[in-house]
């Protein structure tokens, strides 16, 4: 079972982030009644699916995706959603003191017991890097820190940080993370036609898929502070 | 957005021409491109309400079409693989290539009005 928490931060770049890889946990979560806040930083303004055909334009997408972000919340049940304003693919050119002090300032007001963000150099986009390394920074430099759970998915994760220590069972609440992630519909069209397929023959890598959220815990004696 | 007509969008671009612009320009091939694939080459670039004026604008080829614009003696703006166009909503031209999963790959767009 998913372990009971007081608060839970969850900090990432993009609209669609949460519902990936974490949104059953997020529900989890929520379902026990703790709190969750989960601050997206951009508007996903850069993202490539824009419907084929195109039913969005480069101008038109972040407030497709805005309105997006804000049905995957409901899905989820989560009713604290901070949208950061920043701009997507440019979020490693903002500067790195302020990024730090934007991820203190939420820590310090939401006060979690967890927090989840990507793990650095183990989350490919260099929007994930930069929101990790900030995220990582705030959390180091704490006296009393609460839990750090990290998502890793580059090719060379688990040769380089080995099996992930979290692992949360989400099956009660796959309707919910399937839910999550058809609300993000302009970015997850492509995918979800082939999961669900995939999930109608039961096959075992697609239930495992939306059925296990994978962590790490964040290691600060060989990491990035 | 709806496929390139030649014509309207060599109207469209025409009408632009000889004042005042922001212009957005990107080209991507999706910050994910050397995970999928480790042998590809990821390269983009995009700039955000670079403010020009051109003199001459032009669409050329079946689509995906090249528009170039020829900003006075020394400049110029080209984006190659335009298949899609919009004027939208705040008059702005928005030209956009998609690849063959619908994918944008590279996006010029021309605004009187600054972009958000």
């Amino acid at each position: 079972m998913i372990e009971q928490e007081n608060h839970v931060l969850v900090v990432f770049p993009h609209p669609d982030d949460e519902a990936f890889g974490v949104s059953g946990t997020i529900a989890s979560h929520i379902k026990n009644g703790t709190g969750v806040t989960y601050a997206c930083l951009t508007l996903g303004q850069m993202g490539r699916n824009l419907g084929n055909p195109p039913f969005a334009t480069r101008e038109s997408l972040p407030d497709i995706r805005k309105k997006e972000l804000k049905a995957a919340a409901t899905a989820m049940g989560l009713t604290d959603l901070r949208m950061m304003g920043l701009r997507d693919k440019t979020v490693e050119f903002e500067d790195d003191e302020y990024m730090v002090e934007m991820m203190e300032s939420l820590i310090k007001e939401t006060n979690p017991s967890l927090v989840i963000t990507f793990y650095p150099d183990y989350c490919v986009h260099p929007d994930h890097e930069a929101t990790a390394r900030a995220v990582v920074r705030a959390v180091h430099r704490m006296e009393k820190r609460p839990k750090l759970h990290c998502v890793a998915f580059a090719n060379n994760t688990a040769e380089e940080l080995g099996e992930p220590d979290v692992v949360n069972d989400v099956t009660e609440v796959m309707d919910v993370k399937l839910n999550a992630m058809r609300a993000h519909i302009s970015q997850t069209a492509w995918m979800l036609e082939d999961l669900e397929k995939r999930l109608g023959e039961n096959d075992p890598e697609a239930i495992q898929w939306v059925t296990q959220e994978r962590f790490f815990n964040y290691r600060f004696d060989q990491g990035y502070i | 957005m709806e496929p390139v007509k030649i014509d309207d969008v060599q109207k469209l671009i025409n009408s632009f021409a000889n004042k005042e612009v922001y212009i957005h320009l990107e080209t991507t091939n999706g910050s994910y491109a050397s995970h999928f694939d480790e042998k590809f080459f990821n390269a983009g670039a995009f700039i955000r309400n670079a403010k020009v004026e051109y003199e001459l604008g032009k669409i050329i080829g079946d689509p995906p079409s090249r528009v170039g614009l020829k900003l006075g003696d020394l400049g110029w703006i080209y984006a190659q693989g335009i298949t899609h166009y919009e004027l939208d909503d705040k008059g702005r031209l928005l030209m956009a290539g998609h690849d063959h999963q619908g994918k944008l790959a590279v996006s010029l767009q021309i605004s009187e009005t600054p972009f958000e």
